[in-house]
């Protein structure tokens, strides 16, 4: 198959659509996880939400997304509550409690896939594509049921702008002029969560992380506005997911996930080098060019002090 | 002139295992400017929080203008520590002092051209209207204080509370600063500030409490700001400069 014909191919038309606005969600809840300093804990979710899947699969017995991603939000939900229990009545710090459930949902999650790969029509069941994600496995209502989460969360962050910008710069003071921190962060962590599983059939509970936290930080590298930085990494998101599915649909079952996050690097490193807000590149030159200056200075005081001589 | 805009009355509180206030009963009148000092550690910022609700209480009530904090969160004001925020955060000076009126824009609504005018005079008045386009990582500490204070301004409050305002300013925006207090104190607004320096309490503030885990005193400054209750309040040696016989030394007692 060539470029084009695939291109044309419509069921693949409707995949990149579905993994562009993946991307654009993420990108928009990462940076919300950005400033709420929890771009972290996206990963560890990701992985606890991996028990669910398995666990919606064993109850239906048959592969059911919008199933499946109720049971990865119950996981993820229920890792995100040990998380703050650990945190809140033990001495060990956040850290450490993220640590420790992402790998012990994980590796539950890993046991129970083994035990389903094993029963008889087990292998078939496409399970193991949720690790690294197969963005072409998804059938036209996974597309669906995608699409519209997604645009909810992306509606949900652009309605209340001016509030989640209040609600991650100065929480305590949103409180003070009435607003609900209860509320905030309960729409927080749903539309947090609903953005992770939603997007592990794609991209993998492995990687969705990445998608997360990488287009927000390259945004960073190019502006000192809330409103901007939302945008950027909305649109870095949106074209990591879309190359990454189109250059995986090159192969044939070719994970989609590695192919997203290696688009979300790329365009860090670009942001990294030539980013206008502190971009290695610009901080070089301004370097240099204050040493000049300074030299510049230095040289005048020399040549001064000779005269008097 | 003399109401009671804030009653404590015997409030707690603590962090984990350790009280960290007990038996806090105090009352504030309207159009004072009160001042709330203590060692380290005596539960000044923490009085504050558990008076707006912002930390738990373990008992105690606290009345804003004979009700409740919930019907008269829109008369009340709060300034929190500058270091409650990170700064790097992406915004500029007027955005962050246009946050104040979040509460009168309306929530879902946009802040008009008419809120933003008001934004930016607030920031006039502290002095930084140069600054209001500026990037809030690149203002100063004390200009960062001052964006902190304007965006109090803008709510237009009766009651203020504000968490160290003179922690690592200079000078010029500590005059800066206390002026805007004792402006807000002449048009009757009340005023609580959790301060640090002891040398200027007598010229700042018209009242002062000392707070230890508890209220140590608390009425007019020129009543109540005495060696005797600083000795009390901080306990140990406070040792006093300018003392006519040199240094004395006044202990617990």
């Amino acid at each position: 198959m060539d470029m084009g014909s695939i291109l044309l191919n419509s069921s693949l038309q409707w995949v990149l659509f579905s993994t562009t606005i993946l991307g654009i969600a993420a990108g928009t809840i990462g940076c919300l996880a950005y400033w709420k300093k929890q771009s972290l804990l996206s990963d560890s979710l990701a992985h606890a939400a991996l028990p669910g899947v398995v666990i919606a699969y064993l109850m239906l017995g048959e592969k059911n997304l919008i199933i499946m991603i109720i049971g990865a939000g119950i996981s993820a939900l229920l890792g995100a509550y040990f998380i703050h229990f650990i945190q809140s009545s033990t001495r060990i710090k956040e850290d450490t409690a993220m640590g420790m459930i992402l790998s012990v949902f994980f590796g539950f999650g890993i046991m129970l896939l083994t035990i389903v790969n094993r029963t008889a029509g087990g292998n078939q069941s496409g399970l193991d594509s949720f690790i690294f994600g197969q963005a072409a496995a998804m059938v036209q209502s996974d597309v669906v049921t995608m699409f519209c989460l997604t645009s909810v969360v992306i509606l949900i962050v652009f309605i209340g702008f001016k509030e989640w910008k209040l609600y991650l710069f100065d929480p305590n003071f949103a409180k003070g002029l009435g607003l609900s921190l209860k509320w905030m962060n309960g729409i927080y962590m749903t539309i947090f969560v609903t953005t992770i599983v939603v997007g592990i059939q794609a991209v993998g509970v492995i990687l969705i992380a990445a998608l997360i936290i990488i287009p927000s930080v390259s945004a960073r590298y190019w502006t000192h506005s809330f409103k901007t930085m939302i945008l950027l990494s909305a649109i870095m998101g949106g074209i990591s997911g879309a190359l990454g599915t189109f250059i995986s649909a090159l192969g044939s079952s070719w994970p989609t996930g590695p192919f997203i996050v290696l688009f979300a690097a790329a365009l860090f490193i670009i942001s990294l080098l030539f980013g206008k807000e502190h971009g290695l590149l610009i901080q070089y030159i301004q370097r240099k060019r204050h040493k000049r200056l300074v030299g510049f200075h230095a040289n005048n005081i020399r040549l001064k002090t000779k005269e008097v001589e | 002139m003399s109401d009671i805009v804030l009653k404590v009355g015997n409030l707690a509180a603590a962090y984990r295992k350790n009280t960290v206030l007990e038996n806090v009963s105090f009352e504030i009148n309207s159009g004072s400017l009160t001042g709330i000092v203590g060692p380290n550690g005596a539960g000044k910022s923490t009085l504050m929080k558990t008076m707006l609700n912002l930390h738990p209480s373990l008992q105690g009530t606290v009345s804003f203008f004979h009700s409740s904090l919930e019907k008269m969160k829109k008369r009340i004001g709060y300034v929190p520590q500058r270091g409650s925020v990170d700064w790097d955060f992406p915004t500029d000076a007027l955005d962050v002092v246009t946050m104040g009126l979040y509460g009168q824009v309306g929530w879902f609504k946009r802040a008009s051209s008419a809120h933003k005018r008001k934004a930016y005079e607030a920031l006039e008045k502290m002095g930084m209207a140069d600054y209001a386009n500026r990037q809030i990582s690149q203002l100063s500490g004390g200009q960062q204080q001052r964006v902190f204070l304007a965006r109090a301004l803008v709510q237009e409050a009766d009651l203020y509370f504000m968490d160290e305002p003179l922690a690592g300013v200079d000078a010029a925006t500590e005059r800066a600063i206390m002026k805007t207090l004792q402006e807000l104190k002449s048009i009757g607004k009340t005023v609580l500030v959790v301060h640090h320096d002891l040398q200027t309490v007598t010229d700042y503030y018209d009242h002062v409490l000392f707070l230890n885990r508890t209220v140590i005193a608390h009425g007019k400054t020129k009543e109540v700001f005495t060696r005797n209750n600083i000795a009390k309040t901080y306990g140990g040696d406070i040792r006093w400069l300018g003392e006519e016989n040199g240094y004395g030394l006044y202990p617990v007692k």
